[in-house]
């Protein structure tokens, strides 16, 4: 490693170039097909072996975690979108649930019902995405299609109940941002019982392919141990054996009312991390249906004048209604003073959401503890002595976003 | 003398003009296959379905901009796309299409040049073939390229081996190294092609051949030397332009090369599965009559407006075609070519059905592959087959 110049940048530097074996320097990224974004690897090549690898990220900062310091509470929701942009509702609910732990809100249960609905199809909405492109990475091409036939539902799902497709923004403070669309219930129906099916359509393609097993069986074993000491979460971790999940440790938003399993395997490799979440979209599935089956009727939106919006009906009658839209929509809410963290499990693992308010209307900080960036930790202690074939499912079943790292 | 020139050049360019319309087209017909097996509709835009696309693409890849980076070895990365098209289009010289045909009083073979050891030929010229990939990796002075082409010249020494082997077998049932006569020497039905044929059916050598085709031809699931998911494009990573266009022409060209040899070596190249008094020689056309007639049908009652006139136009072309292979004048040329390209596209579609489903090896399971499974099988074929050949005569 060598000095750039240029404070905490460093390069790879061939310091063997005089004596002993002559290394190929290669830089994989961040323009490279299947580094998932702008991630760039330096790596160091004997042959196909890749002797060292470095991760190098921030290509894609964008200052998102100080933007919200200029923003009010309710407008810095539409910035978690653009953290993980695969699993938007996921990062709005945990932004959410933090600052509604610091007013004390109580959310109605349809709500409630409807933000675990939402963020188990975000799930498989991002499962799906992971599955297709891996497939992509190790050669199967068309399973990367059938898997965005799937995302494609349910994206017109999210447009349905949001108007948008990714940058979704549905949670707000308080409870849902719209009324849910009328006809949603049959459209959700419809998807979530024809989806294990397709579930099953993926695993006829790829679980038994000998091929398939033999590019991921055994490729890129990381211990149980060296992941928790990197702050390897979720799926990885559950593949390592640990059965850990935030909707089961420390149950949010009413997750411990819903049946469902955490998968686990043992092997701790790409091909037990594919089955853990193959068998994760089996379990969202699961809860999206027992959610919709069992969906409490009621205020989808919580009874607190000061901080939630109030319906446009009685803005029109009533003049206290106008003076408190008018009221959160220029100037925001206030908080009160303290500081809260917020743990979800997002598709990627881990998700956690560290609140400071001063009591003003804007947070005083917003930390993020995003899973992406912690499981990219382990990128180097994975690839490192394996083939660059093997590198490149590793990093597909590491499944980060560089926007989660970045931020 | 004279005679022998004009025919040879007019077959020359009979043969190439088909040929290079095959690989643009045939490269239309692979991408509507893959967008089939993925549930999408594949070229669609220029012309009904997409048919002009290979016209558009074409005009496309030559007016744009010819790129040659600065660092590279000008010489060698002007010769490789160059070195690599025209050796994938010399082994079509040797390949057979038909049998004898009579054209103004003149008799020739449906064949640019019957080489007495036409196969011999094939394996020469496609093992050169890879010269093109690695020189084009090697020259491009490109981190990735270099690699592609390192993957190529491995994956060369593992399935050049077992193919070379599993060709050798069926020679040894048809004695003869002309590719013409092998193809004679299977004539009168399924029974006797080389894949079925007692004592000893080479339908296992016929598999091997396949499967080592498929590195040969650098297709899923052995593209290693251009697997864009790690290599980013592989050996072609610095061409642009026609250059670019060489080395895909070239992938397709050997594609076809090979499918033709599969048929000739062992699926009795242009002879009918069965004998014409079975009626074998009605196949096409019950097979076009059919298309005829359900293209009529859907005319007649169109899921879409515009489809009321197409449909019956094509209809009409069909039954047309069926027409014509009822004339006795010219089913005796016409059914050979059929049979021979009903054969070779069928292999052809396999080629394209693979990409859509598997997974890519990675090299040094395509190596392993190779040299612990396929070289065995294929060398004890061989030995059993010369046991039983010997044995038999």
């Amino acid at each position: 490693m060598g000095d750039t110049g240029v404070p905490g940048v460093t390069v790879l530097e061939d310091d063997q170039a005089q004596s002993g074996p002559r290394r190929m320097l290669l830089n994989m990224g961040p323009q490279h097909p299947s580094t998932h974004g702008v991630l760039r690897l330096a790596v160091e090549l004997d042959g196909e072996i890749i002797v060292k690898c470095q991760p190098d990220i921030g290509y894609l900062h964008t200052g998102i975690e100080k933007e919200f310091e200029v923003k009010t509470y309710q407008q810095a929701v539409t910035l978690t979108d653009r953290v993980d942009y695969l699993a938007p509702l996921s990062n709005n609910l945990g932004y959410c649930l933090a600052v509604e732990k610091l007013l004390g809100l109580e959310i109605p249960p349809q709500a409630q019902w409807m933000r675990v609905m939402l963020t188990e199809l975000t799930r498989l909405n991002s499962h799906l995405v992971w599955l297709g492109t891996h497939a992509l990475d190790i050669g199967a091409m068309s399973v990367f299609l059938y898997c965005f036939r799937e995302r494609e539902d349910i994206l017109r799902i999210f447009e349905m109940f949001s108007g948008q497709r990714m940058m979704t923004s549905y949670f707000r403070i308080g409870g849902l941002a719209l009324e849910p669309p009328r006809g949603w219930h049959r459209r959700v129906g419809t998807f979530i019982g024809g989806f294990p099916s397709k579930v099953e359509e993926y695993e006829d393609l790829l679980t038994n392919n000998r091929i398939w097993t033999g590019r991921t069986k055994g490729v890129s074993v990381l211990s149980l141990e060296d992941m928790l000491d990197l702050g390897v979460t979720g799926p990885m971790l559950r593949a390592a054996g640990l059965k850990t999940d935030a909707r089961k440790d420390e149950p949010y938003t009413g997750y411990e009312k819903f049946d469902f399993e955490v998968p686990t395997r043992t092997e701790s490799d790409v091909y037990a991390r594919y089955l853990v979440r193959v068998e994760e979209m089996r379990q969202s599935a699961r809860i999206v249906r027992q959610a919709m089956d069992g969906m409490p009727a009621g205020p989808w939106k919580a009874a607190d004048q000061h901080v939630v919006l109030p319906d446009r009906e009685k803005m029109k009658t009533q003049m206290e209604a106008l003076i408190y839209h008018f009221k959160i929509v220029t100037e925001g809410f206030r908080v009160p003073e303290g500081e809260v963290y917020q743990v979800v499990e997002s598709p990627r693992g881990e998700l956690g959401f560290y609140v400071v308010s001063d009591g003003t209307a804007k947070p005083y900080r917003v930390h993020m503890r995003t899973p992406s960036f912690g499981n990219l930790q382990a990128t180097s202690k994975m690839v490192e002595g394996t083939l660059i074939a093997d590198a490149i499912a590793s990093i597909g079943s590491m499944d980060f976003v560089l926007g989660d790292v970045d931020r | 003398m004279d005679s022998f020139i004009v025919i040879s050049v007019v077959k020359a360019v009979v043969v190439f003009g088909a040929l290079l319309t095959a690989l643009a087209y045939l490269q239309w017909v692979e991408r509507k296959v893959i967008a089939h097996i993925q549930v999408r509709p594949g070229p669609y835009r220029v012309g009904p379905h997409g048919l002009l696309q290979p016209v558009a693409d074409i005009v496309k890849l030559i007016t744009k901009e010819d790129l040659s980076p600065p660092f590279v070895n000008k010489t060698l990365y002007l010769a490789a796309p160059f070195l690599a098209m025209t050796l994938a289009l010399m082994s079509i010289c040797v390949i057979p299409f038909g049998p004898a045909i009579r054209v103004g009083g003149v008799q020739t073979w449906m064949q640019l040049t019957d080489l007495n050891i036409g196969v011999l030929f094939v394996l020469a010229v496609s093992s050169i073939g890879v010269y093109g990939i690695a020189l084009a990796g090697w020259s491009s002075n490109n981190k990735y390229a270099l690699l592609g082409s390192l993957r190529s010249s491995a994956q060369m020494i593992s399935y050049e081996l077992p193919l070379s082997l599993a060709i050798a077998s069926p020679l040894l049932l048809s004695n003869t190294l002309s590719l013409r006569l092998l193809v004679d020497s299977q004539a009168g039905g399924a029974w006797r092609w080389n894949a079925l044929r007692g004592p000893f059916p080479q339908i296992f050598a016929f598999v091997i051949f396949l499967i080592a085709a498929f590195a040969e031809c650098n297709r899923v699931p052995f593209d290693l030397p251009e697997a864009e998911n790690e290599l980013v494009a592989g050996f072609h990573t610095e061409y642009s332009s026609m250059k670019f266009a060489s080395f895909f022409m070239s992938e397709y060209a050997n594609m076809i090369t090979v499918s033709c040899m599969a048929t000739l070596l062992f699926l009795g190249g242009w002879d009918a599965p069965w004998p014409a008094r079975y009626g074998s020689s009605l196949v096409p056309t019950v097979l076009l009559a059919g298309a005829g007639l359900m293209a009529l049908y859907h005319g007649i009652h169109p899921w879409r407006r515009r489809d009321r006139y197409s449909l019956p136009a094509a209809g009409a072309v069909f039954l047309l075609a069926a027409a014509v292979f009822l004339l006795p004048a010219v089913q005796s040329w016409l059914m050979p070519l059929f049979w021979f390209g009903a054969k070779v596209g069928s292999i052809l579609f396999a080629f394209m059905w693979v990409r859509g489903t598997l997974p890519r090896l990675r090299y040094d399971q395509l190596m392993g592959f190779a040299w612990k499974y396929l070289f065995p099988a294929a060398m004890l074929n061989l030995l059993l087959t010369g046991f039983l050949v010997a044995w038999g005569s």
